[in-house]
C-alpha cells in the first residue's frame, strides 16, 4: 500500500471517528474487553496495531479463529439494508470474550425484562436514560452542535451567513469522505489479499456500526486507551467503570453520562498505576462501602476504608452503621459457620437517602505523582454530599452530571456581590434546578415562577441551562419531559425574545420529533409550534434554511419534519412558497428530498386542512417525480401520496398534473422506487371518478401482482395497501379479483413466516378480507380452508381470523356444501388445537365462523358439543376457560339450528351447573357467562337444571371477592330476578338480598349498578315491604360506600314498585334521630325523584314539609341533600304547575346561598338553577335584584353569580324583567319602547 | 365566594359574556349592558321591531339601525367619577 493512500486513510478515520462519535465509543468498549481480559493467564501480544489486543493463547489457541467469518465490517452504515448485517454481526464477539460474558451481553440484549435488577432500577427511577435505547440513527443527534459552540456569545448564536458557510463546510467535507471512502473501496481487494483488515487498523478505530439498542454500558467506556490497563473480571463486570487512562497520564474527569451503575464515585483520580492492582472499585452491586471495602483483598481497601469511615461519620448515625466483616468475625465462632451467598433475588435497599452513603468515594490518596486540582473536580467530589443546595433546598436527589449546569449554585459565593445578570441567570438555574430535580411540588411552584418571570430574567439565562441540559447524554425521560415543558412554559412568555435561540432550541428539539414515545413527538411538535407562532415565519425558515440541504441524511429528517410542524403552525399558506422554492431547488438534489419529505409530513399533520394549498403543494413535488436522483422521486412520491391520503376523497384535479409521470413511472420504475409510486397511485386511485378509477386500478393491479413476489419487507407493505386501495375501487370487476389477484396473492402471502409479524399479518387479513369483498367470500373461504389446518398456531390463528371476518361481512350463502364441509372440518380442527394461551379474539373469531353458517352448522352441532364437553372436563383451567367462552358463542347457533339443538344446550347447561365448584376464578366466570348465554337463548323456564335449584348455587358465589366472578354472576342472578323471579321462593329472595348487600362495595361500577338494579327487580316480584326493611336497616351501617348504594337501591325499588309503596316508609324512618340515617333517607330522596321523573309531582305537596325543615337544620349535610333533592325535584316538576310549593321552598333554600363548603354551595346553587327552570327567570331576578349593589361584598359576590347563572340561561327571557331606574344626570337609564303604546 | 376553586370553570363561561357581572360592575356598566339586551332583542325581534317602528313613525329598517346606532352609548357617555354601588 503506498504511503499516500495510507494518509487518506489514517484522515478519513479520524473523521469519520468524530463524526461517529457513538460508533467509536462502543468499538473502543469491545476493545477494552478485549484488554480486561488479558490478565487472566498468559497473555499473547502481537505487535503493530495489534499491540493493544490481547487474549488467552492457552484458551484460544493460536490459529486463525476468524476463519469463517467476515474479514471487514462495512463502516458507518447509514441505510437499513446495512442494519440487518449488523445486528446479525457474529464476528463481533468471536475475538476474546469468554462465553459467559458473551452470554450475558446477549440475554441482556435480547431481552431486557430478563435482567433481575430491571424492575428495581424502573423503581428507582435510574435506567430511563434516553441514550441507552436510542437506534443508531437517533444516536446521530449527538453529532449536531449548538451553534453558540462556533461562534455564538452565549446569547445569539452565529449569524446566518456563518451558519450558512459552515453547513456548506460540512457538506464538502462529507463529500470529500464519501470519495475517500469509494477510494478505499477500490482499494479493499488488493488489501484483502495483502494482510487482514485487522492488521493495519487499530482495532479501537475500526468504525464498527452498532447494532441497534445497544446497552449503555459499553457506551460509557472512553474512547481512546493506550496503557495496558488489565482488571481482573469482575462476576458481573461493568466495562463502563473502566478508568479512564490516556497514555500514562491522569485523564480529566470525562463528561459521564449516567449509567445503570450511576452511584459509582467519579473515576478520574484513578492512578496510571491502576491497573497493576485489582480494581478497588466499588461496582455498586453492593450497598456497603465498608464490607467491601474490608472484604477485598487488595492494599488500596485500607485507604478507601479510611475514607468511607469519613464519609459516613457525617451521614450515617455510628449505631445504624453495618457491621464489618471484621466485627463479625469477632463476633462469631469461626467453625459451624459459613458466610453465605447473597440469593439471587436479593436486592440492596436503595433509599435515596442511602443511596449516597453507599458508594465510597474515589480513592484520592492512590494518585501516583502530584497533580493540580482543577476547580471542576473538586466540585464533582462534593456532589456526593450534595442535596441541600442553596437557594433551592434540598432536593430528592443531585447527580455528578448535575454539577457541569448547576454547580454555580454551589460555589458559595455571596449573591450580593455579583452583578445583576449573575443574579438573574442563579435564579433561573434555581428555578431550573428545582424543575429538574425537585419533588412534585417543588417542580409545580418552579415551572410556575419560570412562566411568569421568564421575560424578567431573561431569554438567556432561561433557555441557555435548558438547552445544555436537554443535550446531556444522561438524559432520563421524565427529565427531558420537565425540560421541554419549561422550555415551552418559557418560550410563550419570552415571544420575539426567544428569536437568536431559534436554531438551538430547533436542534435540541427535532430529535424529539421522531422519537419512538407518540407524547415526545407531540411534545416536540407543541414547542416548535410554540417557537414558530413566537418567533415568526421569518426567524424558523431562517434557522431551517442551512440545514435543508446538509450533508447529514439525520439533519434533513429532521428538518423537513420541523419545517411541517412549522407550516402547519403558521398555516400552510405562509409556508407554501418557501417549501416550494426547496422543493424545486436547482443547487442540491438534497433540498429537493427534504422539500418532498416537508410536504409529506405537512400533508400527514394538517390532514383535510391540505385541502385549499392542494394544487400548490402537489406544484411543489411535482416536478421531484422526473429527478434524477434516486431519493429525490422516491420521496415525492410518497409525499404525493400522503397528500392523496389527507384529501381523500377530494382533490383530484390537483393530482392532473402528476398522474402522468406517476404512471409512467410505475411502468419503468424497479424496486424501491417502485414501492413509492405504486403508493401514490394506489392512494389517488380512490380520489377519481368510477370510470377512470377502474382503469387505473385495472392496470395497477397487474404491476401489483407482479410485486407480489417482491422479497422486499417495504414493497411488500406497500403491495399490501395498494392492493385493498385498488381493488375496493368500483369497476373493477370480480371476475378480474378472482383470477388474476387472489390465486398470486394467496401463494405469495398466506405463508407461515408472515404470521411471524403482527403488522404484516394484520395488514394481510385486512388485504385478504378486501379481496373477498370484491371478489367474493367462497373463492377466498376455498384457498384459506387448507390453513385452518395447519401446523403452526400463529397462521391458524391469521387464517380463522381472515376467515371469519369474510363470511361475517359477505355471508356464507356462496359456500356450497363442500366447502362448508371443509371449512367446518377446518374449523373444528383449529378448535381442537386451540393453544392454551390463545387470544380472546381467536375464540370469538371460531365463534363469528358458526354464527354466520347459522342454522347450516346444526349437523356438526353433535360434533362440537361433545368437544366443548370433553374440554369443560379438561384438568387444565385455560382449556376449560375456552371451551365456557365458546359456549356462550355456539349457544345462539344452536338455538336457532332447531332440531336437538337445546337438548344439547340443556346438557351443556348442566354440565356447567355442576362445574360451579371452579375453584379459578377466570374459569368461574366464564362457566357463569355460558350459563348466562344459553339462558339467554333457550328461555328460563325451559332451562335446566331448573332456576329453582339454579339459583341457590348461585347465592354463595355472589359472596366471590373476584371482580369478573361478581360480575358474571350479578349478570346471571339478575337476569333470572328480571325475567324468572315466581320460580323461585321468595325466601330464597330474600337470602339472596343479604348477599347482594356485600356487591354494594364491590370495587367495578358495573357490579354495583346490576346489583342495585337487581334489587329492584327482586322488589316488584316478592313485594318491597321485605326489600326495604333490609335497605333501611342497611342505612345504619357505617361504611359510607355501602350506605350510599343502599340509598341508591331504595329508589330504584322505589322506581320499579311505584314510590308510594316506598315513601311513607322512608320518610317515617326520617324520624330516627341518628345522622347516618336522616342524611341516607334525603339521599335516597334526592336519587328517588330524580329517577322517577315527572311523577314525582304527585308527591311535591307530600315531601315539602319534610324538605322545608331538612331547608333550615342545623346540619350542614342536611341542608346540602335537601338542596340536591330540590335540585331533582323541581327540574322533575316544570311545567307541571307544582309552582306553589317549590316557590315555598325556594323561600327556605335562599338563605343558604351564603354557604361556603364548596359542596354545599354547589348543590345550593344548582338547586336555585333547577328553580329557574320551574319557576322562570323573572323570579329569581326579583330575587337576586336585593343583593346586586349590597354594601357588603360577600353578598355582592354570591348575588351577581347568581344574577349571572341566570343571564348565561335566559337573558332574553330577562329583558322584559329589568327594573324601571330613573335617568340620573348626563344618563338616561329609562327604557322608553317598553312605554309604547298603540 | 369560590375559596375552593371549584367554579374555575363557571368563571371562565361567564367570562365569556359581556352582560355578566362581579362585585366590582358599576350601575353604569349594568344599566348600559341592559340596554344593549334590550335593544338586541328590539333588532332581533321582528315583530318587536314593527311595532316600534310604528309608534315612532319610522321604517322598520330606520329603526333598527337607530337601534344599532344606539347600541353604541345606550345610556349617554360613561360617569366620571361614578362610584360603583
Amino acid at each position: 500500500m503506498d504511503s499516500d493512500t495510507r494518509a487518506q486513510l489514517e484522515a478519513e478515520r479520524r473523521k469519520r471517528q468524530q463524526l461517529k462519535a457513538a460508533a467509536a465509543e462502543e468499538n473502543s468498549a469491545d476493545n477494552n474487553t478485549t484488554q480486561a481480559l488479558g490478565s487472566n493467564g498468559k497473555t499473547a501480544e502481537s505487535s503493530g496495531d495489534l499491540s493493544t489486543l490481547k487474549y488467552d493463547t492457552e484458551l484460544y489457541g493460536s490459529g486463525d479463529k476468524y476463519a469463517g467469518y467476515d474479514r471487514s465490517i462495512e463502516a458507518g452504515g447509514g441505510s437499513s439494508n446495512d442494519m440487518a448485517a449488523v445486528s446479525v454481526a457474529k464476528g463481533r464477539f468471536g475475538i476474546t470474550a469468554p462465553r459467559e460474558f458473551i452470554d450475558e451481553l446477549q440475554t441482556a440484549e435480547r431481552d431486557a425484562d430478563e435482567d433481575p435488577f430491571k424492575e428495581i432500577l424502573r423503581m428507582r427511577g435510574i435506567n430511563r436514560v434516553i441514550a441507552d435505547r436510542e437506534s443508531d440513527y437517533q444516536k446521530r443527534r449527538h453529532a449536531r452542535k449548538l451553534s453558540d459552540e462556533h461562534g455564538g456569545d452565549g446569547t445569539g448564536g452565529s449569524s446566518y451567513a456563518e451558519r450558512v458557510r459552515a453547513v456548506q463546510l460540512e457538506n464538502e467535507k462529507a463529500e470529500l469522505l464519501a470519495k475517500i471512502k469509494k477510494a478505499e473501496a477500490s482499494n479493499k481487494s488488493s488489501k484483502q489479499a495483502g494482510g487482514s483488515k485487522w492488521d493495519v487498523e487499530t482495532p479501537a478505530h475500526q468504525a464498527e456500526p452498532q447494532t441497534p439498542q445497544r446497552r449503555k454500558r459499553w457506551d460509557q467506556t472512553p474512547a481512546d486507551v493506550h496503557s495496558a490497563v488489565a482488571m481482573t473480571p469482575q462476576r458481573r463486570s461493568r466495562w463502563d467503570e473502566t478508568p479512564r487512562v490516556t497514555g500514562g497520564a491522569v485523564a480529566e474527569t470525562p463528561k459521564r453520562t449516567r449509567s445503570r451503575w450511576d452511584e459509582t464515585p467519579v473515576m478520574g483520580k484513578a492512578a496510571a498505576d491502576f491497573g497493576a492492582t485489582p480494581a478497588a472499585i466499588d461496582y455498586g452491586a453492593t450497598p456497603v462501602g465498608k464490607q467491601i471495602a474490608a472484604g477485598m483483598a487488595t492494599p488500596a481497601a485500607g485507604q478507601i476504608g479510611g475514607a468511607l469511615a469519613q464519609q459516613q461519620d457525617s451521614i450515617v448515625d455510628a449505631r445504624n452503621q453495618y457491621q464489618t466483616d471484621e466485627e463479625l468475625d469477632a463476633l462469631l465462632p469461626s467453625e459451624g459457620y459459613a458466610v453465605m451467598e447473597a440469593p439471587a433475588s436479593y436486592v440492596a435497599i436503595r433509599t435515596p437517602a442511602r443511596k449516597l452513603t453507599s458508594t465510597p468515594a474515589a480513592d484520592s490518596s492512590g494518585g501516583a505523582g502530584f497533580r493540580m486540582e482543577s476547580e471542576a473536580e473538586a466540585r464533582a467530589e462534593m456532589v456526593e454530599e450534595v442535596r441541600e443546595v442553596p437557594g433551592v433546598g434540598a432536593l430528592p436527589f443531585f447527580r455528578e452530571e448535575d454539577m457541569q449546569v448547576f454547580g454555580p449554585l454551589l460555589d458559595g459565593q455571596d449573591e450580593a456581590a455579583l452583578d445583576a445578570e449573575a443574579r438573574r441567570e442563579r435564579q433561573a438555574l434555581r428555578l431550573i434546578l428545582k424543575i429538574k430535580n425537585g419533588t412534585q411540588a417543588q417542580r409545580k411552584t418552579a415551572m410556575r415562577q419560570l412562566g411568569a418571570r421568564a421575560c424578567e430574567l431573561g431569554p438567556s439565562a432561561v433557555l441557555n441551562p435548558i438547552l445544555g441540559l436537554l443535550m446531556a447524554a444522561g438524559l432520563e425521560d421524565q427529565e427531558r419531559h420537565v425540560l421541554v415543558k419549561a422550555a415551552d412554559r418559557a418560550l410563550q412568555r419570552l415571544g420575539a425574545q426567544a428569536r437568536p435561540f431559534v436554531h438551538r432550541i430547533l436542534v435540541v428539539v427535532e430529535p424529539l420529533l421522531i422519537d419512538e414515545d407518540r407524547h415526545a413527538r407531540a411534545e416536540a411538535r407543541e414547542v416548535i409550534s410554540n417557537v414558530s407562532k413566537a418567533a415568526g415565519l421569518a426567524a424558523m425558515l431562517a434557522a431551517l434554511r442551512p440545514d435543508v440541504d446538509h450533508a447529514d441524511e439525520y439533519v434533513r429528517n429532521t428538518t423537513a419534519r420541523a419545517l411541517a410542524v412549522v407550516a402547519v403552525a403558521l398555516g400552510v399558506a405562509a409556508a407554501l412558497p418557501f417549501l416550494r422554492a426547496v422543493g424545486r431547488s436547482r443547487r442540491a438534489w438534497q433540498a429537493r428530498q427534504t422539500g418532498a419529505r416537508a410536504v409529506r409530513h405537512t400533508a400527514e399533520l394538517a390532514r383535510a386542512g391540505v385541502l385549499p394549498h392542494l394544487r400548490g403543494l402537489v406544484d411543489c413535488v411535482g416536478e421531484g417525480l422526473g429527478d434524477e436522483h434516486q431519493s429525490v422521486r422516491s420521496a415525492a412520491a410518497l409525499a404525493l401520496a400522503a397528500l392523496a391520503e389527507a384529501a381523500a376523497p377530494y382533490g383530484i384535479e390537483a393530482f392532473d398534473s402528476v398522474l402522468k409521470p406517476l404512471w409512467l413511472g410505475v411502468r419503468r420504475q424497479r424496486g424501491r422506487g417502485l414501492a413509492a409510486f405504486l403508493k401514490a397511485v394506489g392512494f389517488i386511485v380512490p380520489l377519481m371518478d368510477a370510470e377512470h378509477a377502474a382503469h387505473y386500478a385495472r392496470e395497477a393491479l397487474r404491476v401489483v401482482v407482479r410485486e407480489f413476489q417482491s422479497p422486499d419487507v417495504h414493497m411488500r407493505a406497500v403491495v399490501l395497501r395498494v392492493v385493498q386501495q385498488c381493488v375496493a375501487t368500483p369497476g373493477v370487476p370480480p371476475s378480474l379479483v378472482r383470477d388474476d389477484v387472489l390465486p398470486d396473492f394467496v401463494r405469495c402471502f398466506w405463508a407461515r413466516r408472515a404470521a411471524l409479524d403482527r403488522r404484516h399479518a394484520r395488514h394481510v387479513v385486512d388485504a385478504t378480507v378486501s379481496l373477498a369483498a370484491a371478489g367474493g367470500g367462497a373463492p377466498v373461504v376455498e384457498r384459506l380452508v387448507a390453513h385452518l389446518k395447519d401446523e403452526s398456531a400463529a397462521h391458524r390463528a391469521m387464517a380463522v381470523d381472515a376467515v371469519a371476518r369474510t363470511v361475517a361481512e359477505l355471508g356464507v350463502a356462496d359456500i356450497d356444501a363442500r366447502l362448508e364441509e371443509l371449512l367446518m372440518d377446518g374449523v373444528l380442527y383449529a378448535f381442537q388445537e386451540l393453544p392454551a394461551d390463545a387470544a380472546r379474539s381467536e375464540l370469538d373469531a371460531l365463534g363469528a365462523v358458526l354464527r354466520a353458517l347459522g342454522s347450516r352448522a346444526a349437523p356438526y352441532l353433535q360434533q362440537i358439543a361433545s368437544a366443548l364437553l370433553w374440554r369443560l372436563n379438561n384438568p387444565s383451567p385455560a382449556v376449560r376457560q375456552q371451551a365456557a367462552a365458546l359456549v356462550a358463542h355456539v349457544a345462539p347457533v344452536a338455538h336457532v339450528s332447531g332440531g336437538d339443538g337445546d337438548d344439547l344446550l340443556a346438557r351443556i347447561a348442566t354440565v356447567l351447573f355442576e362445574c360451579l365448584g371452579e375453584e379459578f376464578p377466570d374459569v368461574l366466570a366464564a362457566l357463569l357467562t355460558a350459563l348466562r348465554a344459553i339462558v339467554d337463548v333457550i328461555g328460563l323456564p325451559a332451562m335446566q337444571p331448573p332456576v329453582a335449584d339454579l339459583l341457590p348455587r348461585l347465592a354463595p358465589i355472589l359472596k366471590n371477592r373476584h371482580e369478573r366472578v361478581q360480575e358474571a354472576c350479578i349478570d346471571l342472578v339478575g337476569r333470572i330476578a328480571d325475567r324468572a323471579a315466581d320460580h323461585v321462593p321468595a325466601r330464597e329472595w330474600m337470602r339472596c338480598c343479604f348477599s347482594l348487600l356485600d356487591l354494594l362495595r364491590a370495587h367495578r361500577k358495573p357490579v354495583r349498578r346490576a346489583a342495585v338494579a337487581t334489587f329492584g327487580f327482586i322488589a316488584r316480584a316478592i313485594g318491597p315491604q321485605d326489600v326495604l326493611a333490609t335497605l333501611l336497616n342497611n342505612l345504619r351501617v357505617q361504611d359510607r360506600q355501602n350506605r350510599v348504594c343502599t340509598t341508591v337501591a331504595i329508589a330504584i325499588v322505589a322506581e320499579s314498585c311505584a314510590p308510594f309503596t316506598v315513601l311513607p316508609a322512608l320518610m317515617n324512618e326520617y324520624r330516627v334521630p341518628e345522622l347516618n340515617v336522616q342524611n341516607g333517607v334525603l339521599k335516597a330522596l334526592s336519587f328517588l325523584f330524580e329517577y322517577i321523573g315527572d311523577a314525582a309531582r304527585d308527591y311535591v305537596d307530600a315531601v315539602a314539609p319534610l324538605l322545608a325543615d331538612a331547608l333550615v337544620d342545623r346540619d350542614l349535610v342536611h341542608r346540602q341533600q335537601a338542596a340536591s333533592i330540590m335540585k331533582h325535584l323541581a327540574l322533575a316538576v316544570a311545567g307541571h304547575g307544582c309552582d306553589r310549593p317549590i316557590l315555598h321552598l325556594l323561600n327556605h333554600l335562599w338563605p343558604n346561598i351564603f354557604e361556603t363548603s364548596p359542596h354545599a354551595i354547589c348543590a345550593v346553587l344548582e338547586a336555585i338553577e333547577s328553580c329557574r327552570v320551574c319557576l322562570g327567570p323573572a323570579r329569581i331576578l326579583l330575587y337576586t335584584l336585593q343583593g346586586l349593589f349590597h354594601p357588603a361584598r360577600a353578598v355582592r359576590d354570591v348575588y351577581w353569580r347568581i344574577f349571572n347563572m341566570s343571564y348565561v340561561a335566559a337573558q332574553p327571557a330577562l329583558v322584559a324583567f329589568y327594573p324601571r331606574i330613573e335617568d340620573s344626570a348626563p344618563n338616561t337609564y329609562h327604557r322608553y319602547e317598553l312605554d309604547y303604546v298603540l | 365566594m369560590d375559596k375552593f376553586g371549584m367554579h374555575n370553570q363557571t368563571e371562565q363561561l361567564y367570562a365569556r359574556y359581556e352582560g355578566t357581572g362581579n362585585a366590582d360592575t358599576s350601575r353604569y356598566e349594568w344599566l348600559t349592558n341592559q340596554h344593549r339586551d334590550t335593544l338586541a332583542h328590539y333588532v332581533m325581534d321582528d315583530s318587536l321591531a314593527m311595532f316600534i317602528s310604528i309608534a315612532e313613525g319610522n321604517s322598520v329598517t330606520r329603526t333598527k339601525f337607530n337601534m344599532l346606532e344606539r347600541m353604541q352609548q345606550p345610556c349617554g357617555p360613561p360617569p366620571k367619577t361614578e362610584d360603583s354601588k
